[in-house]
């Protein structure tokens, strides 16, 4: 049985971060990834990350654009943390050789993002994520010998010891078909989020809320995760990404009668308010007439410096020519609101402590929570960052003081059994997975997403439902050991009900309108009753609600206007 | 919506049977990619069908794979231009003019393991080790960042930019001919660290690359890296970086890479074409010194150059011998040798690196004038000092 003292599920800037700084403390470290490390969602992340590192700046403006952007959702001493530890985690990064951008005097340099109250996001051209997560890699590869690298390893369930603590997982190695089950110490999820349950997203096709699920079956509470952002800009049906850093150069928004319609929604930051403002509003133009047929607006970049267009966005204008035939240099692009972040996840404390002993989690899959009712972008990566090195501290901390506690073996046996049983399922018994997953995604994407209501929300879980008892009898073509995706992809569905019917649940639940939660039969915001985060619990009926405070230090909630 | 036929080269390793085609019908907007089609196939046909694949969007790297034998990433590659470019393939060798299949292979110069997916870990990453991946900055680092030239930045970005899919190294002919070779990715990889000021073992790396005989000059400049990179690295152009970067730390290596190239930058530019019969004595003693005087060790290069002196007479990859009598060599036709002595001026006068990354998308000369990069009607951003 693999043996460390701490195991680290995931392998994205999260992941790879928490086993670095885990390995640091000198604990033996294991990182299991279900892709190689590289391949990890973290490379999508464009933009750039938020530190207040300039001298003008401030973490406390930082923090507080965050506390607003979360719409006062965000518990604020982990945002306080954030903020703070901002700027250094940038330096660190940049000694470990992040080609960060630099300015004249070949200092870092900055770009602005929305949400912002000052340009505090650093950058690489637009494929921030990708430059960090190679670095990382890079560092990895270095202390080879203090971390081992299980690449291509797929994790299906974690394993808890008769104390209630988390002792260990059990992984498939996706190259030969074998079982394993992993002792450790400490565990840390840091497998993403769970965009693949809406369908299109910008999200990855690895993105199923794997950790999510693995953590709500063995009894963590999940929280918010009702909370799910659609970026302003991405490409009507295929869901890609159009960075935000685009609008931080200058790009404009315009309706199909050529109107710069932000002005009417957010006459100070225009396209750089926060997303889930953007989003309502570019919604609102389409649902209202003035979009174009194609249920899009227009983005256009021309109005940025082609020299500045080629230097900083330069991924875009590849993702224009290659997926939308658009050459953005020379004509507006268009582009609708579509699935991107989750914001809910499995609730933690600014250390990373899942409810679980030994559980911890950072990245998307958690929710500490830094961002609330809605994420500003440029801070993703830096949640990544910033708590995958908490919870690799801890986790390792914890290690140190704990003495092993053998995983038992029914855990392995009841993977196999469930792997039998996907695999005894005879051709045409059921539905096929493939089907499953699409009619999943069409019902979130059209019931779950910028405006929500009772009555949608509820066809959407009874479609979850009863997709979940279909999922049951799915079958699958492939009976092999060798690198069977089709058996992963069913044991993925499974993990992208789960988080499907908590996201319902938890839409259902919160009757008010906050952040990325924009409910058209309670438009308002709720101080008064659902300043609070929801919480999920796994019981056999399904999940059970309770509530949490949310941490308030020092930005008593306000009207949030842009 | 349009209909298309992939031929996918299959391997199932545990049927105990060889690999096999499998022609699969898929129905789908041409704007959509051959990835596309793939997850079609697999998940309405045969789930079985194993391809890596996560982000859709040319950014993750994991679908590398061949279309109608080129490399590159399915995800970027319209299915609607493969299937263009399969009857192209086949019109032109007296094929049908449309309704080809687009046929699509694993990547090359690596193991299968199944279906569409390969080995990388034996061939591609190893190799990606083997070139001390990581930054070596000398000391503790500064109290804030260091401080760097902006377009060492850039520069160095342009091999950030790889996503590692292996596209290039699917491609490498160099490879096809010496496994060993350490390739294009690493290599491109290596110019990361060798580009970036902050590392502080510059000489050490390139003392390494270059005396390594799978080194910096096992490429033979064949572009197929430039030409299947999807994310516009041309990891060719950063290991002509690498021996130039060689060449100006005064690395003398054993394989006497950089005193050939020298040697061809020397005859073009006095005789506008190859003459050939001074190449041997250009590489590896040259000049008049070195032809008076030529080194032990220049006499015994010289003479084990000699077999391949003569297969390449043989074969006619040489001209013929009367021609490589020294000062047979024609010179070019009127004033094309100034012509070409202008070209020289010009490489030096723009001695500083151009910046391909920032450049933009061939042909956007536009984009390059504004970058200040080059004059308009200038020739492209070409590097004078390569063989």
């Amino acid at each position: 049985m693999p043996s460390h003292d701490v195991l680290v599920i995931g392998a994205g800037l999260a992941g790879q971060r928490a086993a670095l700084a885990a390995a640091e403390q000198g604990v033996s470290v294991g990182i299991v990834s279900k892709v190689h490390p590289v391949r990890s969602h973290s490379n999508a992340a464009q933009g750039g990350i938020n530190a207040a590192l300039n001298p003008d700046d401030t973490w406390e403006s930082h923090a507080f654009d965050t506390v607003k952007g979360s719409d006062y959702l965000g518990d604020q001493d982990a945002i306080e943390i954030m903020a703070r530890e901002a700027p250094e985690e940038i330096l660190h990064m940049e000694h470990l050789g992040v080609t960060f951008h630099r300015n004249e005097e070949g200092k870092l340099g900055t770009r602005a993002f929305g949400g912002a109250s000052a340009a505090r996001t650093y950058y690489v051209a637009d494929i921030t994520g990708q430059a960090i997560m190679h670095v990382l890699y890079e560092q990895l590869m270095k202390y080879s010998e203090q971390i081992t690298r299980y690449e291509e390893w797929f994790s299906s369930s974690l394993a808890i010891d008769e104390k209630g603590e988390c002792c260990g997982v059990v992984t498939r190695n996706v190259a030969d078909g074998s079982m394993e089950l992993f002792q450790a110490k400490s565990v840390i999820l840091a497998t993403g989020g769970s965009g693949q349950i809406w369908k299109p997203t910008t999200n990855a096709l690895i993105c199923t809320g794997d950790g999510i699920a693995m953590a709500y079956r063995v009894g963590a509470k999940l929280m918010d995760m009702e909370m799910i952002q659609y970026h302003p800009t991405t490409l009507a049906g295929k869901g890609f990404l159009i960075t935000e850093g685009a609008r931080g150069e200058g790009a404009l928004l315009l309706n199909k009668n050529g109107e710069r319609f932000m002005e009417k929604y957010a006459p100070n930051k225009m396209e750089l308010a926060s997303r889930d403002v953007v989003s309502r509003a570019e919604q609102t133009e389409i649902d209202e007439g003035r979009g174009f047929p194609d249920g899009t607006v227009a983005l256009d970049i021309t109005v940025v410096p082609k020299k500045r267009i080629h230097e900083a966005l330069r991924e875009i204008v590849l993702v224009g020519r290659d997926f939308a035939g658009v050459d953005i240099t020379r004509e507006p692009i268009h582009i609708k609101p579509g699935n991107h972040y989750t914001m809910g996840g499995v609730k933690t404390d600014v250390e990373g402590r899942t409810d679980i002993p030994g559980l911890y989690a950072a990245g998307e899959v958690a929710c500490v929570s830094v961002h609330g009712g809605n994420r500003l972008g440029a801070n993703s990566l830096l949640d990544t960052l910033i708590f995958g090195k908490h919870s690799g501290r801890d986790a390792a901390a914890r290690a140190l003081r704990t003495d092993w506690s053998k995983p038992s073996g029914k855990v392995l046996e009841d993977e196999q059994a469930m792997v039998d049983d996907i695999n005894g399922r005879a051709k045409g018994s059921g539905r096929r997975v493939s089907e499953i997953k699409l009619e999943l995604g069409q019902a979130m994407d059209s019931k779950v997403a910028v405006f929500r209501d009772e009555a949608g929300i509820t066809e959407a879980l009874e479609t979850v439902r009863r997709l979940k008892e279909e999922a049951k009898t799915a079958y699958i073509d492939d009976h092999g050991q060798v690198f069977n995706q089709d058996l992963m992809g069913a044991i993925e569905l499974g993990y992208m009900l789960d988080c499907a019917e908590c996201s319902c649940i938890g839409a259902l639940e919160r009757k008010e309108s906050r952040g990325a939660q924009y409910r058209t039969d309670y438009p308002e915001r709720n101080d008064e009753e659902w300043l609070k985060h929801i919480n999920l619990e796994k019981t056999d009926d399904g999940p059970e609600i309770s509530y949490s405070e949310v941490t308030i230090t020092q930005w008593q909630p306000e009207a949030r206007t842009y | 919506m349009a209909e298309y036929t992939i031929k996918v080269r299959r391997y199932q390793p545990e049927s105990g049977e060889p690999a096999y085609w499998e022609e699969f019908g898929v129905e789908l907007d041409p704007s959509l990619s051959v990835l596309d089609g793939l997850l079609q196939a697999k998940d309405r046909d045969d789930g079985s069908l194993a391809v890596r694949c996560s982000c859709r969007a040319a950014i993750c790297g994991s679908c590398g794979m061949k279309i109608n034998g080129k490399s590159g990433l399915g995800c970027q590659t319209q299915i609607g231009e493969a299937q263009e470019a399969a009857d192209k393939k086949a019109s032109a060798v007296g094929g049908a003019a449309e309704g080809n299949v687009i046929v699509i292979e694993p990547m090359g110069n690596m193991p299968v393991i199944k279906d569409l997916v390969t080995d990388m870990e034996s061939t591609h990453w190893t190799k990606i080790r083997r070139v001390t991946p990581w930054l070596l900055p000398h000391g503790e680092p500064p109290e804030r960042e260091y401080i760097v030239e902006p377009e060492s930045m850039v520069d160095i970005t342009q091999s950030m930019a790889c996503i590692q899919c292996g596209a290039c190294v699917s491609s490498c002919l160099s490879m096809e001919a010496d496994p060993l070779f350490v390739g294009p990715a690493a290599l491109a990889k290596a110019y990361r660290f060798v580009g970036d000021p902050r590392d502080a073992e510059t000489s050490e790396r390139l003392t390494d690359l270059a005396h390594d005989p799978h080194g910096i000059y096992d490429c033979t400049h064949c572009f197929s890296c430039v030409d299947a990179c999807p994310k516009g690295v041309a990891p060719m152009d950063q290991i002509m970086r690498l021996r130039r970067k060689a060449g100006e730390h005064g690395i003398e290596d054993p394989n006497s890479g950089h005193s050939h190239e020298m040697a061809f930058v020397k005859i073009i530019e006095k005789k506008g074409t190859l003459d050939e019969s001074l190449l041997l004595q250009e590489s590896f003693a040259p000049g008049v010194l070195g032809k008076l005087m030529p080194t032990k060790r220049a006499i015994k290069e010289m003479i084990g150059s000699l077999p391949t002196a003569i297969r390449g007479i043989k074969t006619g990859k040489m001209r013929s011998l009367p021609k490589l009598i020294p000062g047979v060599h024609h010179k070019l036709p009127g004033g094309a040798q100034d012509e070409v002595k202008a070209i020289y001026k010009h490489a030096e006068e723009h001695n500083e690196e151009f910046n391909l990354y920032i450049k933009g998308e061939e042909g956007d000369e536009e984009a390059a004038v504004a970058a200040g990069l080059e004059p308009a009607g200038a020739p492209g951003a070409e590097e004078g000092s390569n063989g």
